[in-house]
């Protein structure tokens, strides 16, 4: 098989080395002097990290900006959730880290399927990061001697990962809310909260703004720029279960792409190894148990199947540490795909544990047998503290119990190496764009991006986009606005009007199942294309029979939800067909087809070492594939091995 | 992913306040709802019970929630009378329904505070927070400015400490419980946060003076210390922050040249009487 590399794909890569592109870029960018920026107009909808940190340093700069989320404040953004840590090659530690290190575990994690030019800059920048948060006052864990501390994620073998207890996340988040917070003080930001984009508008084939929804009246609102950078996250709500918050969604990214943006390696998902294990049908949310767990937790499943005992009455010499067996140089520390598919391999073989068999045991006894419980409270009290909330178990006395849940999406929309997408003027920044995590992301490398991308990235090379195209003047009294405005209304007329028998929820659970059935841990060809006709026929069923309650001019959660499932289930769709394309075996995208005689994992360097970017060409027509091939130059192919 | 519901089974009667935007009057209206596992989270129950208004064709309860991992500080629920319910140090979306029993009553209110007016149902305009934080609730470091990260040690006490404050995540609870829905505790909880590290020294006077100002601008009422927000905190922030919020005020109002711009505010203090 082969694909054509497309000529529509100019990843605008600078030349020279590896290790001087980003310098490269800098010198040869063009800049706008301060004065001119304020004739400038940004606007950057969603405000996790890459969007926070993205506004509050182009507000700072100078450039009029416009912030846009859903929630009802900025600082509730999904990033918030992030649990374990920040990665930063700072080499405090002395163990060896070095920023070449950072990069080449990275590729190597993300199993050679990332742009390599885009993990160097990232390991780069991971260092200033560091500076930068503590500058703001995010409060990392200390030394006793008040330098910062470190703890070891997965797929790598130094401790390079800054951490705030279990909630990196929240503390990182506040700092760049706190930072954006302080620019819409000084009149440099205009924040919009409660605020749901609804669709992008493009002038002459650039984005020259969006169409959002105000979620309190329900006003349709057109907003006018000179740039638009999307923020908006990931689409691991597709399975309807994932750790993601509830509204995280696709919205954004799928109607952009709708307008022209190509839709990268939708099939890579991250399936997390260490959540809370579903109760039943009722089940609303997966909840995540940090993978620094794995530090001082042991992965175990009893060493006969069915072994009804309770975990403390099983020996030791009848425990099954199937990821020391199976991974002895890497052990429980393996990369998050790996350690997802050996426990789902377990659960298959009928080794599960608890009472749906789906778990295993993440056991803390040695660990607090040989550092006291008080260390162990240190390091994840709050952790341990919401498994025994949702699960009535005490984890400091019997070993949690652990199943993979969907966590993360490498794929999204496709950006040039300016994180610029195929619609100009439109960037994309974090987890909503492809570019960084290849097939596999690691550990505490989310954070790193989201910030590195709003931080360090965007304020270059989107002032770049500004200084050399000539821009017209557009107000958003343009004619496509209307046009836009309508497009939108007439969809939420068209999903309040319907007035069926089926709840909206309804239909994003069983897309759910057909998703984690058929495009989950593991993959087939004849599963993939039973999921495209069900989800087809899904799709048809929602818009004859779906009930979404209520009128369009209040705060109406259920228009909301309803407009969100109905681009899942066209985007579901797209990530399958991917999946289905995809013949290989590569990070999280197991296909059944492609496995070695151990079971691991088997890529296709020869037809497949190239990102999949889609084309969207119009209602129900299929997308069109086009490859950006992927070069290793200075961290070269080589089979990933974690044993 | 299809499993047999498993815990115990309950039958609920559930008083919910529904209100049609703002401009309303709201009510009380009563449900019942059967076969409510103990396994569910408080919202799993408010999901189900949107279901079944919806086939009996009514219009779902809206209210805020997001992560429902106890983390975003979306969801505001006061649950018989008390804010996010009754479990210590737990988030109304890390409720589990195993606190309940089979034939209780649930009375589920928004906050209630002047400065967190209804939007609809149980949500409520919290933005009042996002202004104090506006206010002064950040150091003013540009991008880029920032010295190499270990320049400046800072003990690990003071940092448990400063993170001890630094967890708030800003719900509103402490508003919610207050009978004088002071939101003491949430301002406390910035600034002991930045005040107790090196890296919020330049701005630690007029910060206190600047966020204080706002919250009374917000008319959050005053603080007459009963330590009802310690107790509703789902992160569990100490009222000993207050009493560093007020140290920090006295100081920047008596003990430094910044205490002409304690007249900047519009109320007589930072309570604590």
């Amino acid at each position: 098989m082969s694909f054509d590399s497309s000529t529509l794909l100019n990843s605008r890569v600078p030349s020279g080395p590896v290790e001087q592109k980003w310098d490269n870029l800098k010198r040869d960018i063009k800049l706008i002097a301060p004065n001119s920026k304020k004739k400038f107009e940004i606007i950057v909808v969603g405000t996790g990290l890459a969007g926070a940190a993205a506004a509050a340093s182009l507000g700072e700069l100078g450039y009029k900006v416009k912030a846009f989320c859903f929630q009802d404040s900025p600082r509730r953004a999904h990033s918030i959730a992030a649990q374990g840590g920040i990665n930063a090659a700072k080499n405090y530690q002395n163990d060896g880290d070095s920023v070449w290190r950072l990069f080449t575990d990275t590729v190597k994690g993300g199993d050679f399927r990332a742009r390599e030019s885009n993990v160097y800059r990232l390991a780069q920048l991971s260092e200033n990061i560091i500076d930068q948060c503590v500058a703001q006052g995010v409060p990392f864990a200390r030394e006793y001697g008040g330098t910062l501390a470190n703890r070891t994620f997965g797929g790598t073998q130094v401790s390079r990962t800054f951490y705030s207890r279990g909630q990196t996340g929240q503390q990182l988040l506040l700092g760049a809310y706190q930072a954006l917070m302080r620019q819409v003080s000084a009149g440099q930001v205009e924040m919009y909260a409660r605020r749901e984009m609804l669709d992008l508008v493009t002038v002459d084939g650039v984005a020259r703004g969006i169409v959002a929804r105000n979620l309190t009246t329900g006003k349709i609102e057109s907003h006018a720029a000179h740039a638009v950078l999307l923020c908006t996250g990931g689409y691991g709500n597709v399975f309807y279960l994932s750790t993601n918050a509830k509204g995280c969604n696709v919205t954004a990214a799928w109607r952009a792409h709708k307008r022209g943006a190509f839709f990268a390696n939708p099939c890579y998902t991250q399936i997390h190894p260490t959540c809370i294990p579903v109760t039943g049908d009722h089940q609303s949310k997966l909840t995540l148990m940090s993978e620094s767990l794995r530090n001082d937790g042991r992965v175990w499943v009893p060493k006969q199947a069915g072994d009804a005992r309770a975990p403390g009455q099983i020996p030791e010499a009848e425990r099954d540490y199937f990821l020391e067996r199976r991974y002895p140089a890497y052990g429980n520390m393996v990369p998050r795909d790996v350690a997802s598919r050996a426990a789902k391999e377990r659960c298959d073989a009928s080794y599960g544990v608890g009472d749906s068999k789906l778990a295993v045991y993440l056991d803390f006894g040695q660990a607090i047998r040989e550092q006291g419980e008080a260390a162990i409270r240190g390091k994840y009290g709050n952790l341990f503290h919401m498994y025994k909330k949702i699960t009535d178990e005490n984890p400091y006395q019997v070993p949690m119990r652990i199943y993979p849940a969907v966590h993360y999406t490498m794929g999204g929309l496709w950006v040039d190496y300016h994180l610029e997408s195929t619609i100009p003027g439109m960037f994309v920044l974090g987890e909503a764009n492809f570019s960084d995590h290849g097939a596999n992301r690691l550990g505490a490398s989310a954070l790193m991006q989201g910030l590195a991308d709003g931080y360090f990235v965007a304020p270059y090379t989107v002032g770049h986009h500004l200084a050399t195209r000539k821009l017209p003047e557009v107000t958003d009294a343009h004619p496509r606005f209307r046009e836009v405005a309508e497009e939108a209304r007439m969809r939420l007329q068209r999903l309040l009007s319907i007035d069926g028998k089926r709840s909206v929820t309804s239909y994003h659970q069983e897309l759910g199942h057909i998703m984690w059935d058929n495009c989950g841990m593991s993959r087939n060809a004849a599963g993939l294309q039973s999921a495209i006709t069900k989800i087809a026929a899904l799709r048809e069923d929602f818009w004859r029979n779906v009930n979404v309650p209520g009128v369009g001019e209040n705060l109406n959660q259920s228009l909301e939800l309803g407009g969100r499932v109905a681009d899942f289930l066209e985007f579901g769709e797209l990530m399958c067909r991917d999946a289905l394309t995809r013949e290989e075996s590569a990070g999280g995208h197991f296909r059944e087809e492609h496995q070695s005689a151990d079971n691991e994992a088997q890529r296709d360097d020869e037809n497949f070492a190239h990102v999949a970017a889609w084309e969207h060409l119009g209602e129900n027509v299929t997308q069109k594939r086009h490859i950006e091939p992927l070069k290793f130059e200075a961290c070269p192919l080589q089979v990933r091995n974690y044993k | 992913m299809s499993h047999t519901t498993t815990g115990k089974s309950l039958n609920l009667n559930l008083r919910v306040w529904r209100q049609k935007d703002n401009a309303s009057r709201g009510e009380f209206r009563d449900y019942k709802l059967a076969g409510i596992s103990t396994e569910m989270s408080f919202l799993e129950m408010l999901d189900i019970l949107n279901e079944q208004l919806l086939k009996q064709g009514e219009e779902p309860v809206n209210f805020d929630h997001d992560c429902r991992e106890g983390i975003c500080g979306s969801c505001s629920l006061m649950i018989n009378g008390q804010a996010h319910g009754p479990d210590n140090g737990t988030t109304a979306c890390q409720l589990h329904m195993r606190r309940f029993y089979d034939g209780q009553t649930i009375v589920i209110e928004p906050w209630r505070a002047k400065a967190f007016p209804v939007i609809r149902d149980l949500v409520v305009d919290r933005s009042a927070f996002d202004r104090i934080i506006q206010a002064g609730g950040y150091v003013s470091v540009r991008t880029g400015q920032a010295p190499e990260a270990n320049s400046v040690p800072v003990p690990k006490n003071t940092q448990e400490s400063s993170l001890d404050a630094a967890v708030c995540i800003g719900c509103g609870a402490c508003v919610a419980a207050c009978k004088n829905a002071s939101a003491m505790l949430f301002v406390a909880a910035k600034v002991s946060h930045l005040a107790q590290l090196p890296q919020g020294e330049p701005e630690r006077a007029s910060r206190v003076l600047a966020m204080v100002g706002q919250m009374d601008r917000e008319e959050f009422g005053n603080c007459t210390n009963t330590s009802e927000c310690e107790a509703a905190c789902p992160a569990e922030v100490s009222v000993t922050h207050i009493a560093r919020l007020n140290r920090e005020y006295a100081k920047a109002l008596y003990g430094s040249p910044l205490s002409l711009e304690g007249q900047l505010l519009t109320s007589s203090g930072a309570g604590g009487d």
